[in-house]
């Protein structure tokens, strides 16, 4: 399974797909993974996105509006993993669409399409067990989201459910940038790291090159969301590739040591 | 994983109900779960709720005879539950004095609601302005349009009202940006959740401070009549005020349960809130039950004269009630719930809210062919104060 952080902090890029299209969506991906993303969160487009922020419901708002489907993802995916190989790939997605689509069909669609992981935002690991049985099947690592309110017995149960990595979220609240990161993410990347030998990727927030070299102190990788969204949603469809490129070139720039193997 | 599978038992209803939430959240549902059980288990809680629902909220609410209304349908003997007559003027205080308590128990200072139709906004501005709590509500713009008045109430007992513009600006767009709020600040922040709706514990610790209701009426039935009755009709939106009358009646298995959604204007998708006839299984803002979307699992618009009824999903138990067939669900248009409010108005002098004139509609389609031997009990939910502009509007009172 590719879901490996080439760097250390590894990146993984989120992007809302079908935001503005789906083919500027392909470019935009391909464009992330050639400029250092390890890890390509496809974001599914959902009406009623809760646990976001203002950047990512509006795409998510003009994707659901050009009709983007799960179907797209799927399909889109499967065109990455034939044209980077290495790339990790993981379908980030509220829990409807996927229902709607059969959990089943799903996990054995995207394991056709060659996704390698999935996180589902409203899917906690209580009510995970039909979904944790069929991702088993069809090879998919669950990824779970843990939180600073989290205490330790469910950061356990969070870290046993997850293959992967675990999605550790920086702060409470919505995606969205901040300002500056909290110290909450690095005590809640503490804690976990009692529970797990998996990579610990950090997000919700970041956006700048400082913050992303400062998640690379304490955790294995850095998850950029909003700011890839909002760059794309800024430079509009014919420069939205290039803009990605460039701003993930720069959260690389800031990291000054050689890139080292992750563990 | 044994306290994970006990933990999932508790908030299901059959396959529904369960807890799709960001983890963030979770802590807090734990907490919020734990408090109502050790309120539950604490004489002194219950005293101190019952001397309000009495003293401050005007409780038991009558059950009143209708003998005009019934009297001009020529069937059934029907009476109605009056929640309207209740502090802040729907049930929706009953549901709000239950969980204020509870947030002074877990020591939250600050409260957030959504609101659609505004009786929860203002039944919850009401209990902060009580128990000197900050209360922050979000409404869908449209329907800070449509219930205007509502807004001013709330402003007027100190709540701050947030304008909600995403999506159609209704319930539904109200309930995100409230869930927003409360992962954002939820260790100081209470989550007043204003129907049987969301993650587990809400839609059974809504459903217990609003079972008053069918307690009520089922003894006061009881007494006029000596006998249980053939029917309770009550409006469903996300369905506290159904599930409430409803509760009590549930073993008597001769009692009908009608629960009464949204027809709206049309049967196609977006035109209605008739999640039962047009509905299908999925998770919407924390919960598993029936929701109106479309083949991809968009969650559909919804469209009805009533901003309590404009919803996309329907509490978790009362799918569950559904499929059992222990409950019947139908639904009335907006055509027929205006037709019903003028009605009610004119032969019994009581203007009920939009919400509960579905289930006066109901009443009226159902009573002429029943025999004077049946009872009716139609819970009105809320009354029609907030609705004046509308009524002006549609039946031309104006001129
Ligand atoms: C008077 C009244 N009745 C009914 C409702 C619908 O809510 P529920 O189905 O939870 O009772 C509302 C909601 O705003 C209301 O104000």
């Amino acid at each position: 399974m590719p879901l490996q952080f080439s760097a250390k902090p590894g990146l993984v890029a989120y992007i809302t797909v079908g935001d503005p299209d789906l083919a500027t969506t392909h470019n935009i991906a391909i464009a992330a993974i050639d400029a250092g993303a390890d890890v390509l969160e496809l974001g599914v487009p959902f009406s009623d996105p809760l646990a976001d922020g203002p950047v990512i419901q509006r795409a998510s708002e003009r994707a659901v509006k050009n009709g983007t489907r799960l179907h797209d993802v799927l399909a889109l995916a499967a065109t990455l993993r034939t044209e980077r190989p290495a790339v990790g790939l993981v379908i980030f997605t509220y829990y409807n669409p996927v229902l709607r689509f059969g959990l089943e069909n799903f996990c054995d669609a995207a394991e056709q399409a060659g996704i390698d992981g999935v996180l589902i935002t409203d899917m906690i690991v209580e009510e995970a067990v039909e979904y944790l049985a069929a991702a088993r099947r069809h090879h998919l690592a669950p990824i779970f989201l843990a939180a600073p309110t989290s205490p330790d017995d469910r950061l356990e149960r969070i870290a046993a459910a997850s293959q992967g990595f675990v999605y550790a979220i920086s702060r409470t609240g919505i995606t969205g940038a901040q300002k500056s990161l909290t110290s909450d993410a690095e005590q809640l990347v503490r804690r976990l790291r009692r529970f797990t030998k998996l990579p610990i990727a950090v997000g919700f927030g970041i956006s700048s090159p400082e913050q992303f070299a400062a998640v690379g102190e304490f955790a294995d990788a850095a998850v950029i969301g909003s700011a890839l969204v909002a760059t794309i949603e800024q430079a509009g469809p014919k420069h939205a590739a290039s803009s990605i490129a460039r701003f993930i070139q720069g959260l690389r720039g800031a990291i000054k040591e050689p890139a080292v193997p992750a563990r | 994983m044994a306290a994970a599978t006990a933990n999932r038992l508790a908030g299901r209803f059959g396959p529904y109900g369960g807890r799709y939430v960001p983890e963030t959240l979770v802590a807090a549902l734990d907490e919020l779960e734990h408090a109502y059980a050790e309120a539950q288990a604490d004489p002194d809680f219950h005293l101190k709720l019952d001397s309000l629902l009495r003293d401050y909220a005007g409780r038991p609410t009558p059950l009143y005879f209708a003998s005009r209304l019934t009297e001009a349908l020529g069937g059934a003997k029907i009476y109605l539950k009056r929640e309207d007559l209740l502090h802040t003027g729907a049930h929706k205080i009953n549901n709000c004095l239950g969980q204020a308590l509870l947030a002074v128990r877990m020591g939250k200072k600050r409260i957030i609601a959504e609101t659609g139709a505004g009786q929860h906004g203002v039944a919850s501005a009401t209990v902060c302005a009580l128990f000197g709590l900050d209360c922050v509500v979000y409404m869908g713009e449209e329907d800070m349009r449509r219930q205007e008045l509502n807004v001013y109430r709330m402003k007027m007992l100190g709540a701050e009202v947030r304008g909600v513009s995403s999506g159609s600006r209704t319930l539904k767009d109200a309930i995100n940006e409230a869930m927003r709020d409360w992962v954002t600040n939820v260790r100081t922040t209470h989550y007043l959740l204003g129907s049987v709706l969301g993650a587990h514990p809400y839609p059974t610790m809504v459903r217990d401070f609003h079972r008053v209701i069918s307690r009520e009426a089922r003894a006061q039935i009881l007494e006029k009549e000596n006998r249980l009755p053939t029917a309770i009709i009550a409006c469903v939106g996300g369905g506290s005020n159904a599930i409430g009358a409803f509760y009590e009646f549930i073993p008597d298995k001769e009692v009908r349960l009608i629960g009464v959604e949204a027809g709206g204007r049309g049967s196609q998708l977006g035109e209605h809130a008739a999640r039962f006839s047009g509905g299908s299984p999925g998770v919407l803002q924390g919960t598993y039950s029936y929701v109106l979307q479309d083949d991809n699992g968009q969650i559909a618009l919804t469209h009805s004269v009533s901003a309590g009824l404009d919803y996309a999903s329907i509490g978790p138990e009362h799918a569950a009630l559904h499929d059992s067939g222990r409950a019947e669900y139908t639904s009335a248009s907006d055509a027929e719930a205006l037709e019903a409010t003028l009605r009610l108005a004119r032969t019994e002098g009581i203007i009920p809210a939009l919400e509960s004139a579905h289930a006066v509609a109901e009443c009226i389609r159902l009573a002429p062919a029943l025999s004077p031997r049946d009872i009716l009990i139609v819970n009105v939910s809320g009354r029609g104060d907030k609705d004046m502009g509308i009524l002006t509007r549609e039946l031309h009172l104006g001129n």
